[in-house]
């Protein structure tokens, strides 16, 4: 065991790190959270530099104009990016770290082409269309038909959830191509062109008061059946290899920033009950980088993380609800006006986190089934 | 950057895990430490890993094996003092001066190491007076209150007083990690196997979640005492005592914790004395009173933190 990064790694946290010097006091202000055009501009452009610098695609591999970083670099870019407040990958998300990699593993080579470089450039934003009003955990329930029409599919249904929506130039879709087959079976993945006639979006309101997700209503929507990622049918495979990319890097971003909040907050906190909850917060977030970096050696040695990797969502998000709620009460009634104050904002948004990409309870299902072993619930 | 265990440290688990596997038994513990038990342990190396070249990521690697099966003995206090005291030695964490201790395992004892802010003193432990318990806490853990503690003679300063408590609490949450291990493993063993309603308790979600939650326990607390390890390694990179501290939290939590959730999943046969889980429990509310509890630990932690 050993905590310090090798030479090479060290000489790419160095020169990453003189590149984000030189170049976030270049960068125009942050636009408003509202203005979803703006913040395409602004996320894309952000994207555009990572390329240009050989920082996008970090994870993809080389052929598809990656970097092919090994997971410690993934980790080492992620922290010194977060700590030096760099933007979030923002509406680059699905595309980057999501559609992108599917297409990378089951897309055929023309739509990979197609896709691929503009992904990477920033020239091209995507959203997911997976859950549905009536398909949350159980996703595999899902609805949306796709009825096969000569060359073409058509959509009817109804998405929710889809991050960045209103400002996508495409979708990865989840329909329905066998309402006869066991749920699992007859569904599909769709590359969904989101200015298709027929496509209707519109905002979704969070507790925050924000609308970065959409609903998303589809009426005879047409998309060529070659449009299609994997067999038909096919789709939940096609859906889960994604997360064979994952590398234990996942919550990378949001521990530095944990990390970060917790030194900024420190000074605010002097109530002795409080201060000792602060810093158990903090031990939990050691323990959860130390885990991540545990995780991340595994996936080196091993080719993937191990169970680490699995309980680090149901850690992170209990420990950031409760130094959230930590927040709040040391503002005291200084919390009742959100007024753009961080840790307010940041207590809001910190409900999402058991909930999002997989309820907690659902995860405790899998955690006890996956890797303790136990039997299944009846369903 | 690696903080998966090396071949030589998988061999090393494995080695010191089939050992007890084999010869430390419900039973043999059951039965309490001894000095049969010290030598038996010595004679494996338990004590000397320091002496033959092994690294604290090594050790915290067998102090975790030493917690799975909740070996009882002063082996944290045997370890620090392996090369400096003789005979079987046990240990006394004292935060000041002049207050009553709680010695463990007196009547086995040869030497008792006394750590405190000014140093480390060896104290026989013949000349120690006090009041044993009937009826400790931890069944495997025998106390004496002690009014004062004699002088004893001086073998540290307070540099390395503080690098024994550093050393102490990682090798303690080590232990207090397997302990929170097992504990997990006990429950889903047991839960796998129960019968209520015509079905192994571990297929309804009530039971599987505080199984999973143990796990989770666990495996950051692994990360957190590996971590502290291999800072102990080198301990020139910043941060080390909040390493530490977070290490000896995590790994003490997750211990008391798992052993109250394995209780529970136990049902009544966790309220009773012939199974294990209650031996597990008790021992990590030992362990949490030495180095600093779980709270001091977090206070520590806190202190290091910006302030106004």
């Amino acid at each position: 065991m050993e905590l310090r990064y090798s030479e090479s790694e060290e000489q790419f946290r160095a020169q990453l790190r003189e590149w984000l010097e030189a170049t976030l006091p270049t960068l125009s202000p942050e636009p408003g959270r509202e203005a979803w055009p703006e913040r395409r501009t602004w996320d894309t452009d952000w994207q555009r530099r990572l390329f240009d610098a050989g920082y996008a695609g970090l994870a993809w591999p080389s052929e598809f104009g990656g970097r092919g970083a090994s997971p410690t670099e993934q980790l080492v870019f992620l922290e010194e990016t977060t700590r030096a407040r760099a933007p979030y990958v923002g509406v680059n998300f699905v595309g980057t770290l999501h559609a992108g990699p599917t297409l990378i593993a089951e897309g055929t080579d023309e739509q990979k082409s197609a896709h691929l470089p503009r992904i990477l450039r920033g020239d091209e934003v995507w959203c997911q269309g997976f859950s549905e009003p009536g398909a949350g955990s159980d996703l595999a329930s899902l609805r949306t038909r796709a009825d096969r029409d000569g060359d073409d599919y058509v959509l009817n249904g109804q998405k929710i959830w889809c991050s960045f929506g209103q400002i996508a130039d495409f979708g990865e879709f989840l329909v329905r191509t066998d309402p006869n087959a066991p749920k699992h079976k007859g569904i599909s993945w769709l590359i969904l062109p989101m200015d298709t006639p027929g496509i209707d979006v519109r905002p979704l309101r969070t507790v925050l008061g924000s609308s970065e997700f959409s609903e998303v209503f589809l009426n005879d929507v047409r998309v060529p059946v070659g449009n299609r990622v994997g067999a038909e049918n096919d789709g939940w495979r096609v859906t889960n290899v994604t997360l064979s990319f994952e590398r234990g890097t996942a919550f990378v971003s949001e521990l530095v920033d944990s990390l970060r909040l917790v030194e900024d907050v420190a000074p605010l906190v002097t109530d002795p009950a409080y201060r000792r909850e602060l810093g158990r917060c903090a031990a939990e977030f050691d323990g959860l980088w130390a885990l991540t970096k545990r995780s991340i050696s595994q996936a080196v040695r091993h080719g993937a993380p191990g169970a680490g990797a699995m309980v680090t969502k149901l850690a992170y998000s209990e420990a950031r609800q409760r130094f959230g709620e930590l927040c709040l009460r040391v503002l005291d009634r200084g919390a009742l006006a959100i007024d753009g104050n961080e840790l307010v904002e940041e207590r809001l948004r910190t409900l999402a986190l058991t909930i999002a990409a997989g309820a907690s309870q659902i995860q405790r299902n899998i955690v006890s089934e996956r890797v303790l072993g136990l039997p299944r619930e009846p369903r | 950057m690696d903080l998966e265990l090396s071949d030589d440290q998988v061999a090393l688990r494995d080695g010191i895990a089939s050992l007890l596997a084999g010869r430390f038994g419900s039973d043999r513990i059951r039965a309490g430490f001894d000095r049969v038990m010290w030598d038996e342990l010595a004679a494996a190396g338990v004590f000397s890993l320091g002496a033959d070249g092994f690294g604290w990521a090594d050790r915290v690697v067998v102090f975790e094996e030493l917690g799975r099966a909740c070996v009882p003995g002063p082996l944290v206090a045997g370890s620090l003092a392996h090369g400096s005291v003789e005979g079987i030695v046990g240990g006394v964490d004292r935060a000041a001066a002049g207050e009553v201790a709680m010695v463990e395992h007196l009547d086995a004892l040869d030497r008792v190491l006394v750590l405190d802010d000014d140093g480390i003193a060896a104290v026989d432990a013949a000349a120690v007076d006090g009041d044993p318990s009937p009826w400790p806490l931890d069944p495997l853990t025998p106390v004496t209150r002690v009014a004062s503690l004699p002088a004893g003679e001086r073998i540290g300063d307070a540099a390395l007083a503080r690098d024994w408590r550093r050393q102490g609490s990682v090798l303690t949450a080590a232990f207090a990690l397997g302990l929170a291990t097992r504990g997990t493993e006990l429950a889903v063993e047991y839960a796998k196997g129960r019968e209520q309603f015509d079905r192994p308790i571990g297929s309804f979600q009530a039971i599987k979640h505080l199984l999973a939650d143990m796990l989770v326990r666990a495996e950051v607390a692994r990360a957190a005492v590996y971590s502290a390890g291999a800072h102990l390694d080198d301990p020139e990179l910043p941060g080390l005592d909040r390493s530490i501290a977070t290490a000896k939290v995590l790994a003490c939590e997750a211990a008391i914790v798992n052993g109250k959730s394995a209780t529970q999943v136990y049902g009544g046969m966790g309220f009773t004395w012939e199974v294990d889980v209650h031996l597990y429990l008790k021992r990590a509310w030992v362990l949490d009173t030495h180095f600093g509890s779980v709270e001091h630990c977090s206070d520590a932690i806190a202190k290091s933190l910006p302030s106004r």
